[in-house]
């Protein structure tokens, strides 16, 4: 059996048990066991969006602590756009990127602008006659994943291009081990991430064998540092590179604008990507040439490990765009872009949903999950610790649970038995009813 | 040995926003018997497709699914007002649909040919006044 690694895990110390998280998955990942969540990691997309509904904060996304920077004698900081979403304040985009430099890293470089190198190479593919359309933006791993598992017909749509992280990573690493005659070893690069996906994307690509990035670090763990290292920048170092289009892509329909086709659609929250995936793959987006597609509403602004609310975040990036916008960074084609940025793996069709590998086994068994789902009341409560009453069906055929799991079944099981017992304790034995006689 | 799985939907008339429910709904199912990811999008477009034109011009109907091992026959009913030149409906682009139906991005005419382009058997049985019967098939093997 493959491992699987999942930068969103449970502490079991807070779960409670409760059916937030079960209720809210989108591919029916979760189940609650003995009073637990219990992730099926085969199923588990990291979208985060168990840690965003779990009301007592039992799950958690794994990601590396400031200390991990230490292991490199270089360390490099590469930020996501929606970093610079967090601040209320009036400091510029260079104090940021300054006061991020000064918490322990060597150099800075922005996602943002090797997502400008990203786009470029995406108006290459989209005017290629050979593309399948729409394509569909590899930007979020999670809608990566999700389609992964539920959208096998889809996965020829995905934009097979590495990722901004990747990129900022490979171009830092390479020109600091240039300009430092440093060996790449060396180099520490660490990617302050908005959300799990991302974590996951660098300790477990699918879209290769291993990620440039050597550690990663969320966003609430570093805000606080990050703030007070603000308060203390005198001078800020002019470290900005990225363009007003670069940075927008923190936010939904950022990556899209700046491909300069009108043919494009945004879609963020992951239950609102299911319905368009859904649409496409019916064949009812013809005229659409690209999708961006975001699993957390608001985008990465929205990411669940961020501190700001998505909202605020969204016009607190405004500030940062129209600055870039005004300022007119340049975004000239350099060396940078040469890169060849096609992903060297590819991703596969993952059945999670098949029920046996055998299709007349699959069959019997899906007879009785019809036949089972009939049998249950359809209030779809989660108290049986899966999320629908046709999940627990699901779960009956696969031998995982039974249908006493179900309460009301359970009542109506232990009413019968009820029955039973009364009727029973009427029946006398012969030799001690009174009222028996012999005529 | 020989295990059918057949399924039965209620497609409700003029009613959008739950057009393509079925379909979808037969889409999952046969996502739990492991069957090519190819051979399932044919299905549920199929389906999709047929569905949609009970909803737009025939007022509702039903669906009948029957699944076994070696293919997947779709039967939708109505009791709508069939087709007057089956033969014309069949073009690309021909549609009867009104103005309204499609702004929603429906009735572009592609309907049928779609539903041919997809199934590998169709049977269109119709009569004028009386209502359509269709039945797809698709082959799993």
């Amino acid at each position: 059996m493959e491992r699987y690694f999942h930068s969103v895990t449970l502490d079991e110390t807070k779960c409670r048990g409760c059916t937030n998280c079960i209720k809210h998955c989108p591919t029916e990942a979760i189940r609650v066991r003995k009073s637990k969540a219990r992730i099926i990691a085969e199923r588990c997309i990291d979208c985060g969006e168990c840690i965003r509904v779990c009301p007592y904060h039992a799950k958690k996304a794994i990601s590396d602590s400031m200390d991990a920077i230490n292991s490199f004698k270089y360390k490099v900081v590469i930020p996501a756009p929606s970093l610079y979403g967090q601040f209320r304040s009036n400091a510029s985009r260079n104090m940021l990127l300054t006061a991020l430099k000064h918490i322990g890293f060597d150099a800075v470089y922005e996602v943002a602008r090797a997502a400008e190198i990203v786009t470029e190479a995406t108006k290459t593919l989209l005017n290629k006659n050979s593309t399948v359309k729409p394509l569909i933006s590899s930007a979020c791993p999670a809608v990566v994943r999700l389609i992964q598992v539920r959208y096998p017909n889809l996965i020829d749509n995905i934009v097979r291009l590495e990722s901004p992280m990747e990129v900022a990573a490979e171009i830092a690493k390479n020109k600091i081990s240039k300009t430092e005659n440093m060996p790449i070893e060396d180099i520490g690069v660490f990617f302050i991430t908005p959300c799990a996906a991302k974590v996951t994307s660098v300790k477990a690509p699918y879209e290769k064998k291993k990620s440039f990035v050597d550690g990663v670090i969320s966003i609430k763990d570093i805000y606080l540092k990050l703030l007070n290292s603000l308060d203390k920048v005198k001078t800020a170092e002019d470290l900005e590179q990225a363009g007003y289009e670069g940075i927008r892509w923190a936010g939904p329909g950022g990556e899209s604008l700046a491909l300069g086709t009108d043919e494009f659609l945004a879609v963020d929250g992951i239950h609102n990507v299911i319905s368009i995936l859904e649409e496409i793959e019916k064949d009812r987006l013809e005229r659409v040439e690209f999708i961006e597609a975001l699993a957390c509403v608001g985008g990465c602004l929205g990411g669940p490990l961020t501190v700001e609310n998505a909202y605020v975040a969204r016009s607190n990036l405004k500030r940062f765009v129209d600055q870039a916008r005004q300022n007119g960074v340049s975004k000239e084609h350099t060396e940078e872009g040469e890169n060849d940025l096609m992903w060297t793996a590819s991703i596969e069709y993952k059945p999670v949903m098949k029920l046996d590998e055998n299709f007349h086994e699959a069959m019997k068994k899906l007879e009785a999950l019809e036949l089972i789902n009939k049998d249950l009341p359809g209030l779809d409560c989660g108290a049986c610790g899966a999320p629908s009453c046709r999940a627990l069906a699901e779960d009956i055929v696969r031998g995982n649970a039974n249908e006493a799991d179900c309460v009301f079944k359970l009542r109506e099981k232990v009413r019968e038995l009820a029955v039973q017992m009364m009727e029973l304790e009427a029946k006398m034995p012969p030799v001690l009813d009174k009222d028996w006689t012999n005529d | 040995m020989d295990n059918r799985i057949t399924l039965h939907y209620i497609i409700p008339g003029d009613d959008f926003s739950v057009a393509g429910e079925a379909s979808s709904s037969v889409k999952k199912t046969l996502t739990h018997l492991g069957i090519l990811p190819g051979i399932i999008k044919k299905a549920a477009i199929a389906m999709y497709e047929a569905e949609i034109n009970v909803v737009i011009h025939a007022g509702g109907g039903e669906a009948d699914i029957s699944i076994d091992a070696e293919k997947v026959t779709i039967q939708l009913k109505d009791q709508g007002p069939g087709i007057p030149d089956l033969e014309m409906a069949m073009r690309e682009g021909y549609s009867t649909a009104s103005d309204s139906v499609r702004e929603m991005g429906f009735g572009a005419g592609m309907g049928l040919p779609n539903m041919k382009r997809y199934a590998d058997s169709l049977d269109i049985d119709t009569t004028v006044g009386k209502g359509t019967t269709v039945t797809i098939i698709v082959y799993i093997k």
